[in-house]
């Protein structure tokens, strides 16, 4: 009798961690919305594609922070030299084939990610903060400093982009690009979902919940952040390049301390380290920024920061947490 | 007498004027079930640090398996079979207690290098697997599911030795694992290691001294961060200076 009730729980336990990683129909949401919004707001494309490109750029945020539990404070890094990689190769270069150029963007990023990660990464905490603060603002200030090359303040004009895959040209309503958008964010979340389920994601989880211990059972924590971190700063890359791509314009915004600290904000707002955070933290803010402004174009900040306080205090676990309860209570009360 | 799987040679470590460890020279051989005692602040975490790579030492040599790792990390070391558990809770407390475990076997295995593959089935499916027999073989399987933090301080600490069993190691270093225990819950601590595999090189640092008598063939008394005497246990518990060590201690409370 004991024995069976052991094998049960392990075989339980098995069920349970064989197949968790396999899709779950709520996930279909997001992108049911996505394509949603698509056709029944033509209007709202243009904003639509900006919150698609903040989603990717708090996912690649949620794969440092969220999952390994670096914190960090100087994102937008790659996010800017992924938008002034793809750029720069359209307006000075003449490069106008979209797909290659945001490619080109994210790994320009990714090599920046692994070069600063591989020194960074040796450090944790404040320390760590610190340093990837003073990363961004270093390239900052070298975007301002060659300003012959990206146009400094002025910011970076002339990119222009060859229809897509040849055959989509570019509508006044940004339909292709909210749909090119919509596609590379779709990839490159399939690519994180996959990686988060992994061996090598779980050991990033690890790390992240006792990162003494996994020095101590032998895992090369190093290596790890490091390939994390690239991965993050390729898609972050991408995110900057699809920015460019969009606006056909680079201002040093794009690598600046706000960018990355407002990246932060969605995230946690959203909710950290369960890939879906980002999908409810960047529409939420960025459409709460929009209502705002409109109705009160002076004071709108003062609404968004309500707001966060709020979040912050009501939300511990951010929109998505409030969510999983919702989902649970439901659960509950079904018979 | 078959050559040691780990040794120290002279092993030294000071903090300023204080030193930790003063020329300690020890040898663990393959099957070994060997305690370290000594009064607070004798050095025994300190020694442990060091034998695992958290401090590296001022001078001496640590040998794993014959090969010098004194300036190895800790998790070469461990890749090379030396697990440990600590003296206080080093868990992944957000994650499962299955969770945990698969860790230390994707680790040891090679399984974490793998970014594509999923952790679930199908290619996930020996970890699991592994890591469910091991919580089987430690009655922990009725916890397989429930988070580390969830569980009584007891079965935590028997995570703590299920994780370092996951990395199937040659060397085990066992630092308090009954601390924090609840005396009438210890048994369970002392069943476990008792079972251990024979092959493993254990050592263990225990201040519960019944433990200690019931499961080492040899004993280590380090005092000052030296070694004092080093025998079996009847020996030691005839040793009338670990006798004034010990009453000494007592003494103060």
């Amino acid at each position: 009798m004991a024995a069976n009730s052991a094998d049960a729980a392990a075989e339980t336990a098995a069920a349970y961690l064989l197949r968790r990683h396999r899709w779950h129909w709520a996930e279909a949401l997001p992108w049911l919305v996505a394509i949603g919004v698509f056709f029944a707001f033509p209007d709202y494309l243009a904003l639509g594609t900006q919150i698609l490109i903040w989603v990717l750029f708090t996912l690649s945020l949620d794969l440092v922070l969220g999952y390994a539990g670096v914190v960090t404070l100087g994102h937008a890094a790659f996010f800017g030299t992924g938008a002034y990689a793809a750029g720069l190769l359209s307006a000075r270069l003449g490069w106008g084939e979209p797909i290659s150029a945001l490619a080109f963007g994210a790994l320009c990023a990714a090599a920046v990610g692994f070069v600063s990660g591989w020194v960074l990464l040796r450090y944790r905490g404040l320390t760590l903060l610190m340093l990837t603060l003073a990363t961004s603002i270093m390239l900052y200030e070298l975007g301002n400093a060659r300003a012959d090359v990206t146009g400094g303040f002025d910011g970076l004009a002339g990119i222009s982009l060859k229809p897509l895959l040849g055959a989509f040209d570019y509508d006044l309503y940004g339909r292709t690009t909210y749909a090119y958008a919509l596609a590379v964010l779709f990839v490159l979340f399939l690519v994180a979902r996959r990686i988060v389920w992994s061996p090598f994601g779980q050991a990033v989880i690890g790390i992240r919940e006792n990162v003494r211990r996994m020095h101590a059972l032998g895992s090369p924590v190093h290596r790890r952040l490091v390939t994390i971190y690239t991965v993050a700063a390729a898609m972050a890359g991408a995110a900057g390049a699809l920015h460019a791509q969009t606006n056909a314009f680079v201002t040093l915004g794009a690598l600046g301390f706000e960018r990355s600290a407002t990246v932060v904000v969605l995230l946690v707002l959203g909710g950290t380290g369960r890939l879906y955070g980002a999908f409810l933290g960047a529409p939420a803010y960025l459409l709460l920024e929009d209502l705002l402004a409109k109705r009160s174009p002076e004071y709108w900040e003062f609404g968004v920061g309500l707001a966060l306080v709020l979040a912050v205090l009501f939300a511990r676990r951010g929109l998505l947490g409030l969510l999983e309860d919702a989902g649970r209570a439901l659960a509950r009360r079904r018979p | 007498m078959s050559a040691p799987l780990l040794e120290t040679r002279g092993l030294s470590r000071s903090f300023g004027a204080l030193q930790v460890a003063r020329g300690i020279d020890f040898a663990l051989a393959p099957g070994a079930r060997h305690a370290l005692i000594g009064p607070n602040g004798a050095g025994k975490t300190s020694f442990v640090n060091l034998l695992t790579g958290v401090l590296r030492p001022s001078a001496g040599q640590v040998l794993l398996g014959g090969e010098d790792v004194t300036r190895l990390s800790q998790a070469a070391r461990a890749r090379r079979g030396l697990a440990r558990t600590f003296q206080i809770n080093a868990l992944f407390r957000g994650l499962t207690v299955v969770e945990n475990v698969c860790l230390a076997i994707g680790e040891r295995t090679g399984a974490c290098d793998n970014l594509w593959r999923p952790a679930g089935a199908p290619a996930g499916r020996p970890v699991i697997d592994e890591a469910l027999a091991l919580l089987a073989s430690l009655r922990l399987q009725d916890d397989a599911l429930r988070q580390v933090h969830e569980l009584p301080y007891g079965r935590q600490r028997l995570v703590e030795i299920a994780i370092a069993l996951g990395q199937r190691p040659r060397v085990l270093l066992l630092d308090e694992p009954a601390a924090g225990v609840p005396s009438t819950e210890s048994h369970i601590i002392l069943e476990v290691i008792e079972r251990l595999p024979a092959d493993i090189a254990v050592l263990i640092i225990e201040h519960d001294m019944g433990l200690v008598f019931r499961f080492a063939r040899e004993i280590t008394v380090l005092v000052a961060g030296a070694v004092l005497v080093q025998g079996a246990p009847a020996e030691i518990s005839a040793d009338p200076r670990v006798r004034a060590v010990y009453l000494g201690e007592e003494a103060h409370g």
